[in-house]
């Protein structure tokens, strides 16, 4: 494992940098949370994935697809069999649910769901920065590093004013042909401002990433492994930013192909067996440090409480998160149910919401990274705390 | 060349956004590389050669009147190659079907009835990845091709390749296609337009369109003769944004860029606002085809679409496409005019049909938008109406003169001389032409102020790199997806207020390093598709120029 040490700490600002970034510091001192947020991109079929077995209208809605033997973990909800990694999480009481929660907007296209969820403000299309970028707070020594998001391109939910990092890897995240040293001094010496600073910021990311990719990094998950999966490898990098201590506050990544029209069932056992075995290799590999972690899942919207003709679901409202970290209530499913009676469902065909995805994302802002300022972070609306953390 | 202009460029770099700057007058040597710098995606040594010929003013003169000059043949050749760029909605949906339209072909179960043979094979391979969604199976090719033919492919040249291909009969060329054996990029990247393209096809034939528009958007920004069209084009685009991978938009893109915006980018704002406000790609991208009156709402309570007044396109058509955020106008004119639009729809969105106006959507009652009195009882000309009050308000005219001022001259551009284009945007009524020929001779445009004052887009940065290195340009499917990488999808942009002129936007670290790794890959002919004619001891060099500070900056 590869922690700041004094002796990095001078190793990294031998780069012709000048002084010792103020970020470093702070950095070295430790115990700086993060906050790790898992988009599950195309409406996660959440009444598949917390079974509301309980329910007596439950079974009705879903001849083909009602999971038949779910994971008791109340006596009313379930949890679907490919979240069986899931399931000693929930026991140690480091896992806890949502159910019923979602974005209050009407919207049921998948571009204006994510779009709005991302942007932390439903209903409003020009908000120009993203919620998780607004929830980092205003700091001037931070790190180059504090906001990664693991993918090709900046989400939605980073963009903004706080220096945000998209890494597609950490092997690739440099200058190729050994043309960084070049390109160091002549945008250090050129009296452009503005890329002078943005470069210096980049600069220092490239080292500090540099320096922890060069470190052997073996992953401490015991008897479980990351997956291979494009999910698993991000989790394992994030995994690795956290341990290397090098101030990373936020990070990002998504899991692609929940729209389950057609076919359902064979499609979520993949990716619910990647999301679990990802986050519980993730949930071993850091140990004791899961203290200092949350880990969110969401998704723009549930699905139709009925299967459709072709033994998929389509577009609904409410949907469930998980919460994953050592500060969490776990064990618990939080939230009202609203029930399943053809009166209790949105528009007659929905999950209605009951908790509003803000009280989930503005709780854990305010209470693991510490911004209290919550009016800046989801304007216009003030989160209600469900006493997740 | 190079070294000359270097001289030349550093010293008023220090004046560049500077209030004091716009006071100093350019030299004539700056005068020509600053013309080129902003009225094209790029000097060349033709564009030096030309505007030193003709005379600035002439340049320029020409580039407002692009009608004037020929544009290129080699690019109306390769635009000519691209089928669907002429298309309607309704024969993009016919031919290069988009998922969710593949998807409704499949589930109705109609495939049998699909008489074009390459169309059902086509179908009938998305239908089957919708079933099973599994990995591919390790030779895909084993059902329809004989090991003799797959291993001959595999090996081949791009000519041998093409010639094997043509010898297949259409449906088993175009499963072939859709699965190549051994390095899909590759092959894409080696094979000519024509192939390429039915390669897409064969594999996800929406994706055709997509490709259509950026290969025409990247060559026409390369090679265009009408420089200043094409910017005006990227401009606009981005001022009345859509984005592409949004439903229907996949359909209708190209119609809108085509009819809605580049017939007006020279002509009329007013042009520009009634035809984006009436085409279906914007009413779809800010949901007003869904708006209706809270009345028509409870008559049709239960179904799917029936959710009542949507205020998006109401809210971004003021803040972002006329008046700007808040520049005079309430949260209650916000909702009235979106009472106004109610109605204006789309028949038959996903099979590729037109506007229309639904009069039982349409809210009737009276409106009062920014003290304007709409009289009850109005239809279709509600809408007209405000887009008429909207032309007339100074906001609208301020509002456009900063975003071109902010395009042309600088981040933070003088108030005088944005005063001077809102005042030439009254006077003609919204004429874009004499607004930007205010613009280009005024003393702020030509001073040290403007002079590479302004960061370069990654769209602009890389066909400016693309024209510095006289590259030729095979396939631009590469390129495509750098430009992602570099931050900028095109027609990827989510939100509505399109891609941002200004620094601000493109200055944080991953696109910066990726400027540098374009500039790398592209001097040492390591882009997929384009080869630049650099020496392997020069590629370095080049690569360090093309990524350092001096070029990001225009």
């Amino acid at each position: 494992m590869y922690t700041l040490t004094r002796r990095n700490l001078l190793s990294l600002t031998c780069f012709g940098l000048g002084m010792a970034p103020g970020w470093l510091a702070r950095a070295a001192t430790g115990g700086k949370k993060t906050m790790v947020v898992v988009f599950l991109r195309g409406a996660m079929d959440g009444l598949s994935v917390v079974t509301p077995f309980g329910d007596k209208a439950y079974a009705g809605y879903r001849p083909t697809l009602r999971v038949a033997e779910p994971l008791d973990l109340d006596g009313f909800f379930g949890l679907n069999p490919a979240l069986r990694n899931f399931k000693p999480l929930w026991d140690t009481k480091q896992l806890a649910i949502v159910q019923a929660t979602g974005s209050p907007d009407t919207t049921r296209s998948h571009f204006d769901a994510q779009d709005y969820m991302e942007s932390g403000t439903p209903g409003r299309k020009g908000t120009r920065d993203g919620w998780l970028n607004r929830a980092l707070t205003v700091e001037k020594a931070a790190s180059p590093i504090r906001a990664v998001a693991l993918g090709a391109n900046l989400p939605r939910a980073l963009r903004g004013s706080q220096a945000a990092v998209a890494v597609n890897s950490l092997s690739s995240f440099k200058v190729r042909d050994d043309a960084q040293g070049d390109f160091m001094s002549m945008y250090a010496n050129s009296n452009d401002k503005v890329l002078k600073s943005t470069s210096q910021e980049t600069f220092e990311a490239v080292k500090l990433i540099e320096s922890i990719n060069k470190q052997n990094y073996s992953p401490a998950t015991g008897s479980l492994a990351y997956p291979g999966s494009r999910f698993g490898q991000s989790l394992l990098q994030i995994a690795r930013l956290i341990k290397a201590g090098a101030g990373m506050e936020v990070a990002f990544t998504d899991i692609t192909g929940w729209d389950t029209h057609i076919n359902q069932a064979p499609q979520l056992n993949n990716l619910l067996g990647d999301l679990s075995a990802g986050l519980a290799a993730f949930h071993a590999d850091l140990g004791s440090r899961m203290q200092d972690i949350v880990v969110v899942t969401m998704s723009e919207f549930g699905r139709t409480a009925r299967e459709n003709g072709n033994r998929g679901t389509d577009h609904g409202h409410a949907n469930c998160m998980f919460i994953l970290g050592g500060g969490v209530k776990g064990g618990q499913v939080h939230g009202e149910w609203p029930g399943l009676e053809p009166e209790q469902l949105y528009e007659n065909r929905d999950l209605a919401i009951t908790t509003d995805f803000r009280d989930v994302l503005g709780e854990l802002t305010a209470k693991h990274l510490g911004n209290k300022n919550l009016a800046t972070v989801f304007p216009g609306y003030t989160p209600k705390f469900r006493g997740i953390l | 060349m190079l070294r000359r202009t270097v001289v030349v460029l550093l010293l008023p770099a220090l004046f560049a956004g500077n209030p004091v700057g716009f006071q100093r007058k350019l030299s004539k040597e700056a005068r020509i590389e600053h013309a080129l710098n902003r009225l094209t995606f790029g000097a060349t040594d033709a564009d030096r050669a030309s505007i030193t010929q003709l005379g600035v003013e002439k340049w320029i003169d020409l580039q407002l009147h692009p009608q004037r000059v020929p544009e290129n043949p080699t690019l109306l050749a390769r635009l000519a190659q691209l089928d669907s760029l002429p298309m309607t909605a309704q024969q993009i949906a016919d031919k290069y079907p988009p998922p969710n339209v593949l998807k409704q072909l499949v589930r109705s179960g109609n495939l049998a009835q699909i008489k074009d043979p390459v169309m059902r094979a086509r179908l009938e391979r998305y239908a089957e990845r919708l079933k099973s969604k599994k990995a591919e199976t390790a030779d895909p090719n084993a059902a329809v091709l004989t090991p003799e033919e797959a291993r001959a492919l595999r090996g081949a040249s791009p000519a041998e390749r093409k010639a094997l291909l043509e010898k297949l009969d259409p449906a088993k060329r175009d499963a072939v296609l859709a699965r190549l054996p051994g390095g899909r990029q590759e092959v894409m990247n080696g094979s000519d337009l024509a192939l390429r393209r039915e390669m897409i096809a064969a594999q996800q034939p929406n994706q055709v369109v997509y490709h259509d528009l950026t290969d025409a958007k990247m060559m026409r920004a390369v090679q265009s003769t009408h420089q200043l069209e094409e910017i005006l084009a990227d401009f606009w685009f981005n001022h009345f944004n859509v984005f592409y991978d949004k439903g229907i938009n996949r359909m209708f893109t190209s119609s809108y860029e085509r009819e809605a915006l580049r017939p007006h980018v020279l002509g009329n704002f007013k042009d520009l606002l009634l035809a984006t406000s009436q085409h279906p790609s914007m009413l779809f991208y800010l949901d007003n085809w869904t708006s209706m009156s809270e009345e028509a709402a409870k008559r049709g309570r239960g179904k799917k679409k029936a959710q009542g007044l949507n205020e998006n396109y109401a809210r971004e058509l003021l803040e972002l496409h006329t008046m700007g955020v808040d520049k005079g106008y309430t949260q209650k004119d916000v909702t009235e005019v979106a009472r106004c639009f109610t109605g204006w729809s789309i028949t038959a969105p996903k099979l590729g049909g037109g506007f229309s106006f639904n009069q039982r959507a349409h809210d009737r009652g009276e409106k009062m938008v920014l003290g304007h009195r709409i009289a009850a009882g109005g239809g279709k000309e509600d809408g007209l109406q405000v887009i008429d009050i909207l032309m007339a308000h100074p906001s609208t005219a301020q509002f456009i003169a900063t975003k071109l001022a902010q395009r042309f001259v600088a981040d933070e551009p003088p108030p005088a001389l944005v005063e001077r284009m809102a005042k030439s945007f009254t006077k003609t009524k919204g004429e874009i032409t004499p607004m930007l020929a205010v613009m280009f001779a005024s003393p702020e445009f030509w001073s040290e102020g403007a002079y590479k004052a302004k960061m370069k887009m990654p769209f602009e940065m890389v066909a400016s790199a693309l024209r510095a290195t006289n590259a030729q340009v095979d396939s631009t499917v590469a390129l495509t997806q750098q430009l992602a990488t570099l931050g900028q999808p095109l027609y990827k942009k989510v939100e509505p207020t399109g891609y941002y002129a200004t620094a601000e936007e493109w200055t944080n670290s991953a696109a910066l390093l990726a400027r540098m790794n374009f500039a790398m890959a592209l001097t040492s002919n390591k882009v997929p598709g384009v080869k630049v004619a650099i020496a392997a001891s020069d590629a370095r060099a080049r690569g360090l120029e093309l990524g350092g500070p001096e070029f990001q900056r225009h």
